[in-house]
């Protein structure tokens, strides 16, 4: 059995005066034990709101959440607030963007840190401090033991990132959500810390949402790859396959258009047209037709279904792309 | 750069020996100096016309100080910026801020450089009105569609404010404003990086298809390699306010020299698993130095994995040519090129944000995104 299943995910955002808004749209995938699943997509196509909704951290007004998150085989959507939060923190972590902002400036690491193993696992602030210098030191942060004692304004933004991998996994969490884990961080950084993650899969058996706009980041790193557009699904397939053989006009159109180091230079990109601004929406036909090189009549009535394809993945398309194009 | 390129090569722009210090101030009533912030610390470097100039380096190198001094937006400390025959730094107010419509600059966020109040015919009218080149309501009308037509907005467009565009159209107006003035050198400081990859595309192709059809001259401030290497003739690597390898786009990805840039080229990510799992990444150990207290000698000898025992914690390495037009700052660039150095574990050195000010000091520095 998959270890968290998202059935149907459908996230309504309602203002008083304002039309309902789909962030996310019938979105379903799973997870296995120790398995690395990219979500990915560019602003606005909903992969942080699907985060949020699976942990239950969406506000709790001027919102509509449908669907199930299975995990463990509980839906972690029908949980009463108090056993959500048991579960949050002890058997799903998360990691945000921005680790200044997720982490508390007036108090110091160590004791949050140590905060989440007093709360999960019972221990008293004695024993948790100690175990707060090892996960420190396990994501190698230099010198842990006086870190215990220093504020987030205090260490460097790569370290402040690890210190929040370490409040993830300190309680070993049978899941880790990490939402832009890199994206404000500087390249030699963002190495370390993919490197880092990517150490820790492995040595815990933790299984991975990376969610990401990046897709040399996912390139390297996930075992299946979810890529999303204006809230739905519209490509899913394990990693090799996605960027061997993107079928999606817009995953094509994604990996064409991203300069890359190891491409002859000199070539004008092959942008995609338009903005996400162009979008219709879901009801009408594929909400990427406009902006798609590949649109056909059918694209503009009702959204195509996602579909499986002959290597196991899933394509929501009329007219993908022939699996010869290669990428240039 | 030197005279060996083939292509006849005139310089528009010069930079010798530039500095940028920001004193780091503190005291209640009298401000006392107790330090400074070494942001740009001896860079020279030579734009020709019609190139483009890509200067790559992460948060805290000082390439966008290096980029705001070259205009006197940020007064330089120190060296010389000729700019076709003329020292900048020479320059009164008066014939400053005229020359100024000759170099033009495009920022990252295009939504905090709009002013929001401001419909885009006035944003664009502004800066031919402070040239005195608004005289002529028609021909201003002429080159305000103009402009916008070379970024591919409508006319319609005019009316607009800002806030009625994507990011992408904000950024195609922030371009157009610099292009009215019709200037000769355009100052690119991430130009691309708060947008989407579709439309980061788009802005690139549009900054090439500029440059062909009017001949401008580019400064390219990025972090993105992959994004300066695709669109800079010559690329420069900064890191901790010093140029360390300088080279033409081909040459320095094709044969990296300096261990920073080794470093920084194999963390970049590539989008094909294929090659991300055969790569080899040379991981840096720890951070940036602060700029307030840099290492002595060279910079990076406190992170790189072929700093060797002599000569490179006491001698700051001067940018050299080591092969024909591809200069490089580093002792040893000849033995690693050619295997002679092998790399080494590195222990990480703490670093710290607040390295070099006194403690509950509030040093003024700029921040780079």
């Amino acid at each position: 059995m998959s270890l968290l299943d998202v059935r149907d995910l459908s996230v309504v955002f309602q203002r008083k005066g304002e039309r309902p808004f789909t962030a996310v749209d019938e979105v379903s995938f799973s997870v296995e034990p120790g398995q690395t699943v990219g979500l990915v997509g560019e602003s606005g196509c909903g992969k942080s709101v699907t985060s949020l909704a699976i942990m239950g951290l969406l506000p709790k007004r001027g919102n509509k959440v449908t669907g199930e998150v299975n995990f463990d085989g509980a839906d972690l959507l029908k949980l009463r607030p108090e056993d959500l939060r048991d579960r949050r923190g002890r058997d799903i972590g998360m990691i945000f963007q921005d680790p200044l902002s997720s982490l508390n400036p007036v108090i110091p690491i160590g004791t949050q840190v140590a905060e989440v193993l007093e709360r999960h696992r019972g221990m008293d602030r004695k024993v948790a401090l100690k175990e707060a210098r090892e996960l420190l030191d396990a994501v190698g942060i230099p010198d842990p033991t006086r870190r215990l004692k220093e504020y987030p304004h205090q260490i460097s933004g790569g370290m402040r990132q690890r210190a929040l991998i370490a409040i993830a996994l300190a309680c070993k969490p049978r899941l880790l959500i990490a939402d832009e884990p890199t994206t404000a961080l500087d390249v030699t950084i963002q190495a370390q810390i993919l490197t880092l993650l990517k150490q820790l899969v492995d040595e815990t058996g933790t299984a991975l949402i990376m969610i990401t706009h990046d897709l040399g980041v996912v390139a390297g790193l996930c075992d299946t790859v979810n890529v999303l557009y204006g809230g739905k699904i519209v490509e899913r397939a394990a990693r090799h396959d996605l960027f061997a053989r993107p079928r999606h006009p817009y995953t094509h159109g994604l990996l064409n258009s991203v300069p890359r180091l190891d491409s002859p230079r000199g070539e004008r990109l092959h942008a995609i047209r338009g903005s996400v601004a162009d979008n219709i929406p879901w009801a009408e036909g594929c909400a990427f037709a406009p902006r798609c090189d590949n649109v056909v009549d059918a694209c503009l009535d009702g959204p195509p279904p996602l579909e499986p394809t002959a290597n196991g993945g899933d394509l929501r398309c009329n007219n993908p792309v022939s699996e010869e194009v290669a990428v240039p | 750069m030197t005279e060996s390129t083939e292509r006849t090569t005139e310089p528009l722009i010069e930079l010798r020996d530039v500095k940028v210090h920001f004193p780091i101030k503190s005291g209640v009533l009298v401000d006392r100096t107790i330090g400074h912030v070494y942001a740009v610390d001896g860079v020279s470097l030579t734009i020709n016309k019609g190139e483009t100039y890509g200067l790559v380096g992460e948060s805290g190198c000082g390439k966008s100080t290096l980029g705001r001094g070259l205009l006197r937006l940020v007064e330089p400390t120190d060296g010389e910026i000729v700019f076709d025959g003329t020292d900048l730094r020479s320059l009164k107010a008066e014939p400053m801020r005229r020359i100024r419509r000759r170099i033009q600059m495009i920022f990252q966020d295009p939504l905090s450089s709009l002013d929001p109040r401001q419909s885009v015919e006035s944003l664009l009218v502004e800066g031919l009105k402070a040239h005195g080149l608004a005289k002529d309501k028609a021909a201003v009308d002429k080159r305000l569609r103009d402009a916008l037509a070379a970024v591919g907005l409508p006319a319609s467009a005019l009316s607009k404010y800002p806030h009625e565009f994507s990011g992408g159209q904000r950024q195609r107006i922030g371009i157009a404003r610099a292009l009215v003035l019709e200037p000769d050198l355009i100052v690119a400081d991430e130009p691309v990086s708060a947008l989407d990859v579709s439309i980061q595309a788009q802005v690139l192709n549009l900054l090439d298809e500029l440059q062909e059809e009017r001949g401008l001259t580019y400064l390219i401030i990025a972090h993105d390699l992959a994004v300066v290497r695709h669109i800079a003739d010559t690329v420069g690597v900064m890191y901790l306010g010093g140029l360390v390898e300088e080279a033409s786009s081909d040459d320095l990805y094709r044969e990296p020299m300096h261990p920073y840039t080794r470093a920084l080229m194999s963390a970049v990510p590539v989008p094909d698993p294929q090659v991300e799992d055969r790569r080899e990444r040379i991981l840096l150990a720890g951070d940036l130095p602060s700029p307030a207290n840099p290492p002595a000698g060279c910079r990076f000898h406190t992170r790189c994995p072929w700093a060797q025992p002599t000569r490179c914690a006491d001698e700051r390495p001067a940018l050299r040519e080591v092969l024909d037009g591809h200069r490089v700052a580093c002792h040893y660039a000849e033995d690693i090129a050619a295997g002679r150095i092998r790399p080494h574990e590195v222990e990480p050195e703490l670093v710290r944000p607040d390295d070099g000010a006194a403690p509950g000091d509030t040093g003024e520095l700029i921040p780079t995104p």
